[in-house]
């Protein structure tokens, strides 16, 4: 079971690559380097120690801002998802957040809070949290009732009931959304770099796509989708160690 | 307005122990009225049925009883002292099981021991004990949907068992398992009344599986619903269980209540 879901994966980042590659050999764009240049374009900046740097800049913002969406985003959740009343008053926010165009909203960002380490945060902050907190109340209101009244029946406190049984019953799609928050907030960190101050990753993205170096620039984009799915896949260890009995199959590989 | 009919004219006396009493209780949700003035006694260390139609208020009393509803007018009595609330004097098997799906076995079964503070290794041990006594022993690892429906009630059933509660409410607890495990779970359940010392109050909507394993019958008619009867078997009570369902006033009780039955029936 588990060397068919690897050999699955491997399969897949085969075809991906391959086809990567002659789309580059073709090539669709002059632009589009083959996936092997972008290989080598990767090692030499990790070599030289430049992709270090960046990271050191760029996850800043993105750590930062994916822990206070995440701790603030599962808090307010479980609020809104509780208290009907919390439900009326903050919904709404987070449904606008997550509808609003994004870079519409940089320039209001960069006037109120300046270009450095607050707006970019502010960026990933925007990106991560509505996904988090509408999936965490979403969760919360549907706990299934029948186990609240098992709760009740034998004489679980308020407290237990949402420690014991709405917590563990929400926590899959708590953790679904808190994957989605954490794609987003990828994208937000970058987002902010390429849009605010070009520094770090971002910075490489920029620089090397203005002298044409198109092959560091795809190296760039490339680490970050491999740091993300790491991210995601520590995410998911977690989830497993912190609800056992959530791995029965409905979460994702 | 209750009114007891002695079946074979040799029921008991009426001064019985009662674990648990129903005084006038009527209950509306809104503008349906599910209860109205019902009163029932609940004999100790015996096993009632409450019977009726599909929608004529059983999980509603079932609830007040157990505290988890409040009633519109009336009361209800355990031992004397008033219900407000949930109670460890009761113990509740639900009709959909109500397990949760992320603990095995054994952590459902201590669940309710868990909530009453009693600690791991104490409360496991207990429900080990009922675990052997529901014959789920080996499944302790076991989660819920690797269970069949019958199994998982047994989860239900142990979990009820090992808070030790003198009350215990059965709401339609066959219903969702098959039939031959329903047979079995009856005899099961027979067993269980007569060796703990505990008040079963057990709601269900099966003629036969009413007269089978009751000690006494309450008959439920219709919204607003009320007693319109209360059977108590006598002559095939200590008889073995497999020749209950051979007696003749076995048969006579479950001819009696259809007929009672079938005029509300569409
Ligand atoms: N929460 C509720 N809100 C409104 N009506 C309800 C509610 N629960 C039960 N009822 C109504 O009360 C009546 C009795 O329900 P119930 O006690 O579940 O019946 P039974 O268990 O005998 O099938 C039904 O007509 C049902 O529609
Ligand atoms: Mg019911």
């Amino acid at each position: 079971m588990n060397q068919r879901s690897l050999f699955l994966k491997l399969l897949s980042a085969v075809i991906v690559f391959g086809a990567w590659q002659i789309a580059g050999l073709i090539p669709v764009s002059y632009a589009f380097p083959t996936f092997t240049e972008s290989m080598h374009a990767l090692y030499t900046i990790t070599m030289d120690g430049r992709l270090f740097t960046a990271y050191a800049e760029t996850l800043r913002p993105l750590v930062l801002g994916v822990a206070i969406s995440a701790v603030s985003g599962i808090g307010l959740g479980l609020w809104i998802g509780l208290s009907s009343r919390f439900d009326w008053l903050f919904s709404p926010i987070f449904i606008v957040m997550q509808a609003a165009p994004l870079a519409a909203l940089i320039p209001i960002l960069v006037m109120a809070y300046g270009i450095g380490l607050t707006s970019k945060v502010f960026v990933v902050c925007i990106m991560a949290m509505p996904v988090i907190v509408l999936n965490t109340s979403t969760a919360v209101r549907n706990t299934p009732a029948s186990i609240k009244e098992m709760g009740r029946s034998f004489l679980a406190s308020d407290r237990d009931i949402i420690l014991k049984i709405i917590i563990p019953a929400a926590s899959p799609v708590i953790f679904s959304g808190l994957r989605l928050g954490v794609s987003a907030g990828f994208i937000g960190a970058i987002l902010a770099e390429l849009k605010i101050t070009p520094t770090g990753v971002g910075d490489i993205i920029t620089y090397s796509r203005s002298i044409a170096d198109y092959p560091t620039m795809y190296a760039a984009i490339f680490s970050i989708i491999v740091l993300a799915v790491l991210f995601l896949n520590g995410l998911e260890r977690l989830e497993n160690t912190l609800f056992e009995g959530n791995n029965r199959g409905y979460v994702s590989d | 307005m209750s009114q007891t009919s002695d079946a074979f004219g040799k029921a008991d006396p009426i001064d019985i122990d009662s674990a648990v009493s129903v005084r006038g209780v009527s209950k509306n949700y809104g503008e349906v009225e599910a209860l109205r003035d019902l009163s029932l006694e609940f004999p100790r260390g015996q096993l009632t049925s409450l019977l009726g139609p599909s929608g004529c208020g059983k999980t509603t009393l079932l609830k007040i009883i157990a505290g988890l509803i409040p009633a519109t007018a009336g009361e209800i009595e355990i031992d004397g002292r008033k219900v407000t609330g949930p109670g460890p004097d009761r113990a509740f098997v639900f009709q959909d099981f109500a397990l949760l799906p992320w603990a095995n076995v054994l952590r459902n079964v201590s669940f309710g021991l868990e909530l009453r503070g009693v600690g791991k290794s104490e409360r496991e041990a207990v429900a080990e004990k009922y675990i052997g006594n529901v014959g789920l022993s080996g499944f302790e690892k076991a989660y819920p949907h690797e269970l069949s429906g019958g199994m998982r009630q047994r989860v239900g059933l142990a979990r009820a068992l090992s808070v030790d509660a003198q009350v215990l409410l059965l709401d339609e607890p066959f219903s969702a398992v098959d039939e031959q495990n329903r047979r079995k779970f009856q005899e099961d359940l027979l067993a269980l009344v007569r060796n703990e010392n505990k008040t079963f109050i057990f709601v269900t909507h099966s003629i036969e599986e009413a007269v089978y394993i009751s000690d006494q019958i309450a008959i439920l008619l219709p919204r607003p619903s009320r007693v319109s009867e209360i059977i108590r078997p006598t002559s095939f009570r200590g008889t073995k269980a497999d020749n209950i369902r051979r007696s003749p006033e076995y048969l006579d009780i479950v001819d009696q209540i259809w007929a009672s039955l079938r005029n509300y029936v569409e």
